[in-house]
């Protein structure tokens, strides 16, 4: 079964409630996904752990490989206030 | 479970070599993009010790657990994970990853 963006999303939002989402499909297969995430529960953590804590909800799938490939990029709403610039 | 031996051989390899990436393939021929995207971005900093994970199912299962990582590639830098390929991106696009990588 392909896996969507919205599902994925969702999976996030369990561990992560305050997570402002945006997930792309990257090869419209439905397995590669690009996704950036804004929430203050990453304020002072290490990205590492940010991406712990995105990969965690979503371990079942990653393990089976229905998920290949979730490429992250976190921040904390001021780092991202800053990126945007 | 993670076993004692696989335990062990990940302590010493990461113990022995500066740097360390597990990853799909080996330095000559990458088999995944974000494996060799790693590789590129750690090389021009000094030798990077490579494994394959793809040539020991039970290396490819072990360091996901090792790590409570659960993708591939995985980067050590003097014996501390670092994590996978979009950290190591953005360490070198901070200009982050050299200093990590030369500290004594």
């Amino acid at each position: 079964m392909a896996l969507t963006p919205e599902w994925i999303a969702g999976r996030i939002k369990t561990a992560i409630p305050d997570a402002d989402i945006e997930i792309n499909d990257t090869t419209g297969t439905g397995d590669h996904f690009e996704a950036r995430i804004v929430s203050a529960t990453f304020a002072g953590v290490p990205m590492v752990r940010q991406h712990q804590a995105v990969y965690a909800p979503l371990k079942d799938v990653l393990a089976t490989g229905e998920l290949h490939a979730l490429a992250l990029k976190t921040y904390s709403p001021e780092q991202w206030a800053n990126k945007k610039g | 479970m993670l076993p004692d031996t696989l335990k062990a051989r990940f302590d010493e390899e990461i113990k022995t070599h500066p740097v360390v990436l597990y990853m799909k393939g080996n330095a000559l021929f990458p088999r995944c993009g974000f494996s060799a995207r790693a590789l590129e971005l750690l090389k021009p900093f000094g030798p990077v010790h490579t494994v394959d994970v793809l040539a020991d199912e039970s290396v490819r299962e072990g360091i996901k657990q090792y790590s409570s990582w659960p993708t591939i590639p995985q980067i050590y830098i003097h014996g501390q994970f670092i994590g996978g390929s979009d950290i190591v991106g953005e360490l070198a696009s901070r200009g982050e990853l050299e200093a990590l990588i030369k500290k004594p």
